[in-house]
């Protein structure tokens, strides 16, 4: 009881000369700030790309493409595969019974972005009939859909933010021929990089006989099995099927693993410089303050409280530093909306997500390196001998 | 007592403080190389492209595929020296995960155009004279395992062959090595030849994904490429010409902004060394303030306080950076075989080193600056007499 009194009587005292230090203090918040705001950003981009292209994928869609072709853009599937594709089992139908099959040609189209001007890769999806209705979530959210037949385009609302010329009634001219933007959409998923219009249309545009893919809505997920089994022993057919998460699980795997390891690999060497500069800060403190600690010991306070004392304020020191990092990583980069090449060779844009669990876990490691820039100046100062200690000036 | 020594004692005077210090300077600057690093992989194709080298792709867009006969005339136009094409062949080697790019190319006329890739005149012979050929960049030869006279199987993801596989096969001829600053660029692909290739596919017969026109005179590339463009306007390949340099930064730049994302994480990191450094020395001169102005009395002049209080600082930068940069070229090894083959390896380079030490100069300069005007403009009395 009486130790808890001395911990928290000494752990006043350091808190309130808090300011009368604050050049030194601020070394060991900005420091571990830094570390914690790097940290969170960098994995705030890993999540947000994550999250669009895992969202993309669902367990009862799939997505067939011609066997040995790994992404859209290297495949080519015939019209006859169509109608054969669109017999398998499995398949959910619509009010009408047609079944929920898209034959979908992707096209990669050169426009400016916006931001830079300079031109950058975007995808355009030719899609079917069933299209609109098949892909989860699609929303018109402004403008109107296109008209099958015509050279009209919907642009995803990420495609519009990212790219310019994409507000609703410009004309773009692609292959030669002027196309009509006439509407945005939005899917909250990966589609939303994309320009979508007719696929009788694109291929005519652009002198395709086939399609890319064929996406398919399967009754439930545990229709996949027969519906993938189907395709496999239909001798007319040489393709793969993938549910679509699992497509867009293995397109994004790359640039993840790539963020992965350079941001552990950057987090770690900061911790590593936030440790020593913790330390340099709190040896400093110590030894300006040796006396006044001498003297609490010559009180009868216990070396293990002061050793307490001291680490709570290097703890304190770190959570503020982590908070703050953490604050100004959520300011800055929440939503912060960016744009790389993702499957396809195209754009994929996705936002940056700063979760709780995300500044939880950074601060984690900020009080680790509070712990450790503590503890041994905190042992050192409980072990100086006390007459040389009061000695000192 | 030299002044060097006189430096070094009061660097150390407080030898615990001082080599914490350090510590962090050279976790910030092993940062610095590993990013810089990172910067100069995404960058490469912009800094090495040959300044005489024009792209030709299709207008449509990269993906879309252009007629071999347009070669002849490209070729014709004045101001040419050589023509090659390039088809991306997107083949897989054993496992998706061991991505390396590979092109099908015209072997004479690419070799012509580059002439920076080093092979030896036997390598080259084969190349030009056996179908199958293909050569490796050191780099995947390295990584692979592979022996010259090896067989090397492809999956190609793209294209289909007529055996009605996907599977490729060709004879590794012998390594390639980029000259110089190039490495990067060719040290980790495969090249094949475009013969073998063509007559192998399904489909597309007779087309290529693009042209590399290399031109007599770097001063008329312009010229030329709005030439080629002219030429095949409104026909059914309309074409797009960039210099190299243009076309390989417009690919980088589609990863988004590398470029911002490190700059910023370098900029925390060294405004973090900056205010750390910069308390550190304020400190130790408040400390020393006595000791100054005894130095002062003995007739050590105003200058060369001040020069001892600046070199204190700039030695603490520059021992601390070039740890840290030899730190990083020490982990950037392991760093490379975790990331596989996501990147081109990772290295410090000489580039990296001359950064470095300018930011070193830098950052001691303006932190001991401070200190040492205070150090310079003090009064022997005061000083002394603790005031």
């Amino acid at each position: 009881m009486q130790a808890l009194q001395q911990i928290l009587a000494l752990t006043r005292l350091s808190l309130l000369s808090l300011p009368q230090r604050a050049g030194a203090v601020s070394v060991i918040v900005i420091g571990i700030a830094g570390v914690v705001g790097v940290l969170v950003s960098l994995l705030a981009m890993r999540d947000g790309f994550q999250a669009t292209l895992g969202a993309t994928g669902r367990l009862d869609e799939a997505i067939v493409l011609r066997a040995g072709a790994n992404a859209e853009l290297s495949s080519r599937l015939t019209r006859d595969d169509l109608s054969v594709i669109a017999a398998a089992p499995g398949i959910l139908r619509d009010a009408d019974q047609r079944p929920l099959v898209s034959g979908e040609v992707v096209v990669v189209l050169n426009l400016p972005k916006q931001s830079t001007g300079t031109d950058a890769n975007v995808e355009l999806r030719g899609i079917g009939p069933e299209g609109m209705t098949l892909h989860r979530g699609v929303t018109v959210s402004a403008g109107r859909a296109f008209t099958p037949g015509k050279r009209e385009l919907l642009a995803g609302v990420g495609a519009a933010r990212q790219f310019a010329g994409l507000a609703i009634g410009h004309t773009l001219t692609l292959a030669g021929e002027p196309w009509t933007v006439v509407g945005h959409f939005s899917t909250g998923d990966a589609h939303e990089s994309e320009l979508w219009a007719d696929a009788g249309v694109v291929q005519s545009a652009y002198r395709r006989d086939g399609f890319s893919s064929i996406a398919v809505r399967l009754t439930d997920a545990s229709a996949f099995a027969a519906f993938s089994a189907a395709l496999a022993g239909d001798v007319r057919l040489k393709v793969d099927v993938q549910n679509t998460r699992d497509y867009y699980a293995t397109q994004s795997q790359r640039l993840r693993r790539l963020i992965e390891v350079l941001a552990t690999a950057v987090a770690i060497i900061m911790a590593i410089g936030a440790t020593f500069a913790a330390l340099n800060t709190m040896y400093a403190a110590v030894t300006v303050r040796g006396r006044e600690i001498a003297i609490l010991r010559a009180l009868g306070f216990g070396a293990g409280t002061i050793v307490l004392a001291i680490l709570l304020e290097a703890l304190a020191l770190a959570l503020l530093g982590g908070a703050l990092g953490g604050a100004i990583a959520w300011v800055v980069f929440d939503n912060y909306t960016v744009s790389t090449l993702g499957q396809n060779f195209s754009q994929v844009v996705f936002a940056f997500q700063v979760s709780w669990s995300l500044v939880c876990s950074a601060l984690r490691w900020a009080l680790l390196i509070g712990f450790i820039g503590g503890l041994l100046p905190a042992l050192h100062a409980a072990r100086l001998p006390l007459p040389a200690a009061l000695r000192a000036r | 007592m030299t002044l060097g020594t006189l430096l070094l004692a009061g660097l150390f005077r407080r030898r615990g403080r001082t080599l914490l210090t350090l510590a962090s300077i050279i976790a910030a600057f092993a940062l610095f190389g590993l990013l810089d690093a990172v910067r100069i992989v995404f960058n490469a194709g912009a800094d090495n492209a040959g300044l005489n080298r024009l792209i030709v792709t299709s207008r449509l867009s990269l993906i879309q595929p252009l007629p071999l006969s347009q070669l002849p005339r490209i070729q014709a136009i004045e101001g040419v020296d050589a023509v090659a094409h390039a088809n991306w062949f997107g083949g897989v080697y054993q496992d998706r995960r061991n991505f390396f790019p590979n092109l099908a190319v015209s072997p004479a006329e690419w070799l012509a155009v580059h002439p920076e890739i080093r092979l030896t005149p036997a390598t080259r012979e084969k190349f030009l004279n056996e179908r199958t050929a293909a050569l490796a960049g050191v780099d995947l030869v390295d990584r692979f395992n592979w022996q010259t006279g090896q067989k090397i199987p492809l999956e190609g993801t793209i294209f289909p062959n007529k055996a009605g596989t996907n599977t490729w096969t060709f004879d590794l001829v012998g390594a390639m090595r980029g000259d110089g600053d190039t490495r990067s660029n060719f040290d980790g692909q495969l090249l094949f030849r475009y013969d073998y290739f063509d007559e192998g596919r399904l489909r597309d017969h007779g087309t290529v994904g693009w042209y590399v026109v290399r031109v007599h005179d770097p001063a008329r590339s312009n010229a030329i490429a709005q030439q080629i463009d002219a030429l095949f306007k409104n026909s059914d390949a309309e074409t797009k010409t960039q210099s190299e340099k243009e076309f390989n930064l417009a690919f980088v730049k589609q990863f988004g902004d590398v470029g911002m994302i490190v700059s910023a994480i370098m900029a925390a990191v060294f405004f973090t060394v900056l205010l750390l450094t910069a308390n550190t020395l304020s400190q130790a001169m408040r400390e020393r303030i006595p000791e100054l102005a005894v130095l002062k009395t003995l007739g050590f002049s105003n200058g060369t306080v001040c020069g001892l209080v600046l070199g204190e600082s700039v030695l603490l930068l520059l021992l601390g950076g070039l740890g840290g940069l030899v730190a990083a070229t020490l982990l950037l090894p392991a760093l490379n075989g975790k990331l596989g083959a996501q990147l081109p390896p990772l290295s410090v380079t000489p580039g990296s080193w001359a950064l470095g030490l300018a930011i070193m100069l830098g950052i001691g300069l303006l932190v001991g600056l401070p200190p040492a005007l205070r150090a310079m403009r003090l009064r022997i009395v005061d000083a002394l007499a603790d005031r």
